[in-house]
């Protein structure tokens, strides 16, 4: 076991977490509000291109990370409104907007930066990494989180940020609210539709951010369609865990030591295009596996589709 | 007449322009603002647009982009009919285009029924990748629009493995299987148009009679326009999504089969999917909201678009993948101008 888990692969786990949770969240927040946000992917390259541009304009890290929520917010515009105020089908929406930012980003790399494929350029600062010398040697722990950006401790802080702001505060209680019994929170004077638009656009924030985590993170460099099915990951990681941020945080960690699991076992000579799949797999097992226990928990599909917190993550998958 | 039915007669005299013409139109605008920025004249984007999809001479050229497209097009537009969604076009694709590249090269015998067997083993391995989806709706309670489209990377990813070493073309450097025998192909009609056309022709007659004649059609649509009444009514509905996945993943299979066996005689890692054939075509089947004849139409106007997209960039540089971007606007502002419609109900 000793060999299994080492200092690399903490590390390497916790920095393929980072995007796949900040997502996660954003999802979290949408499904509470009864959006089910499918454009998180997306909302992921419209960020992780919107940070590289506007790392290279402003030629610092902060910069990008500013743009790519920017940006995301705007594009997320199509969602907030889409969904709410034009009663669009979530669905379609979301499909037509993974298409959109795949469409976008990869016109806008060309016209912008004269290049198809990917991009990078050391005028582009990527994010700083935050030294923790003590930290660094404790185990585990120490491992995942002595040299991180400053977007990986962000994450965590709002996996318990937005817990405390659903399941402690008044805001939590409309917003939960809004979603579960939209009627009810209309009656009692909430502007659902302000609610869930406001949502949706905090949400695009995030997924903002995680984009900027993905161009930034590492090596500053942007590669079309470079979200790679991350985005689909979060919304699974939603799904399992049932709009709770804590679950859905849990799930993102599998899925990312799955990632992590998968590039170690690459340095032992698997090829990629195996060790790729890892994550999907497991995606799809856990998927599965967490079914099974809900059906022996004795809840059938129809009551668990009907009893509120239980549908909100899973309403909109037809 | 009654008072309630009043409003509806009064709305439904009130004349509307139809909803894809504005879509289309706005798309349009909004692309041209695009070009625009890019420095070039959206007018001239347009005129090339049009002229190298529909200018005589660009006809075969058109209709061999086309083919695919519909093809996947269908793909996405008969699972949608019944209120099912497919995103797992691209696995079902590259299994089948995979299938069909293997066989020709081990399997003997004469020419064209090596093809045929090529074509129906695509379709098979396909098709059971597909309801491999439904069963996880049905037995697994993994909701087809998640497990559709994470079954396809692990597709993507065996297929991409197994072109770039078991079965690498060792002669060339590339990621590429061994070529297609000369027999195996699919027979040329004329430029570069092959009998694919015409077997993704006659799938789509056959598609529209289906859906309009049969009685697996009927059962089809009423599942899409209420699937619990559906059940109620006597259809089993768990049965028919693993049916109309099989088919829907079957087709996927012969446009791989027919796109190897047609143009490109052997297996090409990324090459099927480059063209997004999987999401142009379900952009075509979310335009006419799974109906076949109007899924089929917006399928050959993306093929036309796409086409022209390529003479653009040949023209006038403006990247061709402007067009994806026209394709999605179209597709968001539909799916709010329906949604608006049915507000004011």
């Amino acid at each position: 076991m000793s060999g299994l888990i080492t200092p690399f692969l903490v590390q390497s786990a916790v920095q393929a977490i980072t995007p796949i949770l900040l997502a996660s969240l954003a999802g979290v927040l949408c499904a509470r509000v009864g959006v089910f946000n499918m454009a998180l992917e997306g909302q992921m390259l419209v960020g992780a291109f919107a940070g590289i541009v506007g790392g290279y304009f402003t030629q610092s890290a902060a910069g990008g990370v500013a743009a790519a929520m920017l940006a995301a917010i705007a594009f997320s515009l199509i969602l907030a409104y889409g969904a709410t105020m034009f009663r669009g089908d979530a669905v379609v929406i979301c499909i037509g907007m993974n298409l959109l930012a795949s469409g976008l980003t990869a016109y806008l790399l060309r016209v912008i930066f004269g290049v198809s494929g990917t991009f990078s350029d050391p005028a582009i600062v990527s994010l700083a990494r935050i030294r923790m010398p003590v930290l660094q040697d404790v185990p585990i722990i120490g491992w995942g989180f002595g040299r991180q950006t400053i977007l990986t401790w962000a994450a965590w802080a709002l996996v318990a940020i937005v817990s405390v702001v659903l399941f402690r505060t008044p805001l939590g209680l409309r917003l939960r609210g809004v979603g579960e019994q939209p009627d009810a929170a209309e009656t009692l004077g909430v502007n659902v539709n302000a609610y869930r638009v406001t949502t949706v656009l905090v949400g695009g924030a995030l997924a903002g951010l995680a984009g900027a985590q993905l161009s930034l993170g590492a090596v500053s460099v942007f590669a079309e369609n470079m979200s790679a099915g991350r985005g689909w990951i979060a919304v699974v990681a939603v799904m399992l865990g049932r709009g709770n941020p804590l679950y859905a945080a849990a799930a993102c960690m599998l899925f990312g030591f799955a990632d992590a699991f998968g590039v170690k076992l690459q340095s032992q000579g698997l090829p990629n295009q195996l060790t790729d799949i890892a994550p999907y797999v497991v995606t799809l097992a856990a998927l599965v596996i967490s079914h099974r226990r809900r059906a022996r928990a004795q809840v059938s599909p129809e009551v668990a589709a009907t009893t509120p917190g239980a549908a909100d993550a899973g309403a909109g998958a037809r | 007449m009654s008072a309630a039915s009043r409003p509806e007669d009064a709305a439904a005299r009130r004349w509307r322009p139809p909803s894809a013409a504005i879509a289309i139109l706005f798309a349009a605008l909004v692309g041209g603002v695009l070009v625009f920025a890019s420095g070039a004249n959206p007018f001239d984007a347009y005129a090339q647009i049009f002229l190298g999809a529909l200018a005589f001479d660009n006809w075969p050229n058109t209709l061999n982009w086309a083919t695919p497209l519909v093809g996947m097009t269908l793909v996405a537009a008969i699972p949608l009919r019944g209120g099912m969604v497919n995103l797992g076009g691209d696995g079902q694709l590259v299994i089948g285009a995979l299938v069909a590249a293997i066989i020709p090269v081990y399997l003997p015998g004469p020419g064209p029924l090596v093809a045929i067997a090529a074509l129906g083993a695509a379709a098979i391995a396909a098709g059971l990748y597909a309801a491999l989806a439904a069963w996880g709706e049905t037995r697994h309670g993994v909701p087809m629009l998640i497990s559709s489209l994470l079954l396809s990377y692990p597709a993507v990813g065996v297929a991409s493995y197994i072109v770039r070493f078991p079965l690498r073309d060792a002669t060339t450097g590339l990621p590429q299987t061994a070529l297609v025998p000369e027999g195996a192909r699919l027979m040329n009609l004329s430029g570069p148009l092959n009998i694919g056309l015409l077997i993704i022709a006659s799938i789509t007659l056959l598609v529209l009679f289906v859906d309009r004649r049969t009685v697996a059609g009927y059962e089809l649509r009423m599942r899409g326009i209420n699937r619990r009444f559906a059940g109620y009514g006597g259809v089993r509905l768990d049965a028919q999504a693993m049916r109309v996945m099989f088919v829907s993943g079957a087709i996927a299979g012969l446009v791989g089969a027919i796109i190897v066996l047609g143009s490109q005689f052997r297996f090409i890692d990324d090459a099927l999917l480059t063209p997004s054939y999987t999401w142009s075509g379900l952009m075509a089947a979310l335009l006419a909201n799974g109906e076949p004849a109007g899924a089929i139409l917006a399928g050959l106007f993306f093929a036309a678009l796409q086409t022209g997209g390529f003479a653009m960039q040949r023209e006038i540089a403006v990247p061709r993948v402007l067009t994806m971007v026209l394709q999605s606007i179209v597709i968001l502002f539909l799916a709010m101008r329906h949604g608006a419609g049915k507000a004011t109900r």
